[in-house]
């Protein structure tokens, strides 16, 4: 794993900025299976996973590296029985620990001891505003009931709290009362996001695609709660894509702001980066996590515009969006280095928003629920 | 709490939970870190998040303020208020009045 650095690499370190925020997907472990989870294809399995040493000596590499917020997700976090002993870690170096979960695996006093342990912050799924559609998008009865007490134990032991909502086609129509329900739950703060269509949310486009009718709907919904509700709760809201002229600058730019390590201690820039298979990434095992980051090959591939294609290299946008996600490229132009298709000057463009059409208005078919491939390994 | 809430003199405020002044030895500079978002605040921001201590009313701060710095006190009082109103919308803030 040794590589030589020349000066070209040592003189693009030097314009690199240290990164913001690390995504640490503690398991893949889940007991819920939401048909748009943003972990791979190929779940890595218990016994891959870095130990509570290994998470912890990366949780100081990377304050030392610069890292201010540390987000403890998964998979669910909870299912890792050294969750409160992780979070103390990372507290204990300096790290604003936000704790990423589905609440399933986190009780009363579980919560009283993640605050004792120094957890700043708590973000809650929520995949609906009634039982019945929760449970049914989660793939896991009971979940929206025990959410919702965890919502009341977080609120109880004092953390603040922000509420996540994945939307699609078929909650989308619910925004209205996931956003009362988080207001009714003390949450601080909303997260609604519209599903990113990859890997498992791929596999999903028919029944998860929202209409045209239903983004306009929920785009001036969103602009009206905001002025109602100033003061009381804000509003992050991350409309589908391919509604606006330009991509989103994707992880602030690739290798910009953030990484994300895999259960297994693999380092990616984003945590989709896996689906371009010319990609090698590195992992903590194997080299010092600056050291990646800096110097990791994956990290370099879409750093700076010498990789662009003219379309974007030309372009006024480029230090604005960096071209897109390399990921969406990927996935649809085949090409990790193709103008992020969603750009109004991509000629792919009229493509993807026909095929989004398309999908939006078929019937929704049954989920396929992200599982342990080939038969589940464990719980 | 459902009400945008107003910010006068006799308003007290301190950061909310989840909400912390931090060094950042890296990059050299103060931040103060909420939910993501980092925000990098000058050495005025920093003094003013330092006194807001959920004790003594803006109308004090400024006052002190005032006195520190040999300015008008309503101008001081007039850009606190404008600073907790903006932290406080975004939920960073408690406020007791
Ligand atoms: S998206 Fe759903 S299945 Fe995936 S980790 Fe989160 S709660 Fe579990
Ligand atoms: S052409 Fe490239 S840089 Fe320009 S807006 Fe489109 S994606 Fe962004």
């Amino acid at each position: 794993m040794t590589e030589h650095v020349s000066p070209r690499d040592v003189d693009r370190a030097a314009r690199v900025p240290a990164p913001i925020a690390l995504l640490a997907e503690l398991t893949h472990r889940c007991p819920l299976a939401c048909p748009y989870c943003s972990n791979p294809l190929e779940l890595e399995a218990t016994r891959s996973e870095l130990t509570t040493e290994q998470w912890i000596s990366v949780f100081n590499q990377a304050a030392a590296l610069g890292v201010l917020h540390l987000h403890l997700s998964g998979g669910e976090p909870a299912s890792r029985r050294d969750l409160v002993e992780l979070t103390a870690a990372g507290a204990a170096a300096g790290l604003y620990t936000n704790l990423i979960t589905s609440g399933v695996g986190l009780n009363e006093r579980r919560i009283a001891e993640l605050s004792d342990a120094g957890l700043d912050h708590l973000q809650l799924s929520l995949q609906g505003a009634t039982p019945e559609l929760a449970d049914r998008v989660g793939g896991y009865k009971g979940g929206y009931e025990r959410k919702i007490a965890v919502a009341q134990w977080t609120h109880a032991a004092g953390i603040p709290l922000t509420v996540n909502a994945v939307c699609h086609k078929q909650n989308m129509d619910q925004m209205a009362d996931m956003l009362d329900l988080a207001v009714r739950l003390g949450a601080r703060r909303i997260e609604i996001a519209t599903v990113q269509f990859h890997g498992w949310a791929e596999k999903n486009r028919k029944a998860l695609m929202p209409t045209r009718e239903q983004v306009l709907r929920a785009n001036a919904f969103v602009n009206e709660a905001r002025k109602r509700l100033e003061g009381v709760i804000v509003i992050d809201y991350v409309p589908a894509d391919h509604h606006s002229s330009y991509p989103k600058a994707c992880m602030g730019g690739w290798g910009r702001t953030g990484l994300n390590i895999t259960p297994s201690g693999r380092v990616l820039p984003c945590h989709a980066a896996e689906s371009i298979p010319s990609l090698q990434f590195d992992s903590v095992m194997d080299r010092p996590l600056a050291d990646i980051w800096y110097h990791g090959a994956a990290f370099n591939a879409y750093r700076g515009d010498h990789w662009m294609p003219d379309l974007c290299r030309t372009c006024e946008r480029k230090e604005i969006d960096f071209g897109g996600c390399r990921c969406q490229a990927m996935a649809i132009a085949g090409d990790a280095s193709a103008t992020d298709p969603v750009c109004i000057r991509s000629p792919l463009r009229q493509t993807l928003v026909e095929q989004a059409e398309i999908d939006s208005r078929a019937e929704p078919p049954p989920f396929v629920y992200r599982s342990m491939r080939p038969a589940r390994e464990d719980g | 709490m459902s009400e945008t809430p107003v910010i006068t003199g006799a308003t007290i405020a301190k950061l909310a939970r989840g909400v912390r002044l931090r060094e950042d030895p890296v990059r050299g500079q103060t931040v103060l870190l909420a939910p993501e978002r980092a925000l990098a605040l000058d050495d005025i921001a920093v003094a003013v998040v330092k006194a807001l201590d959920g004790e003594r009313t803006l109308d004090a701060i400024a006052e002190e303020f005032a006195r520190q710095f040999d300015a008008p006190k309503d101008q001081i009082l007039g850009d606190i208020i404008s600073f907790v109103e903006e932290f406080s919308n975004r939920r960073m803030l408690e406020l007791r009045s």
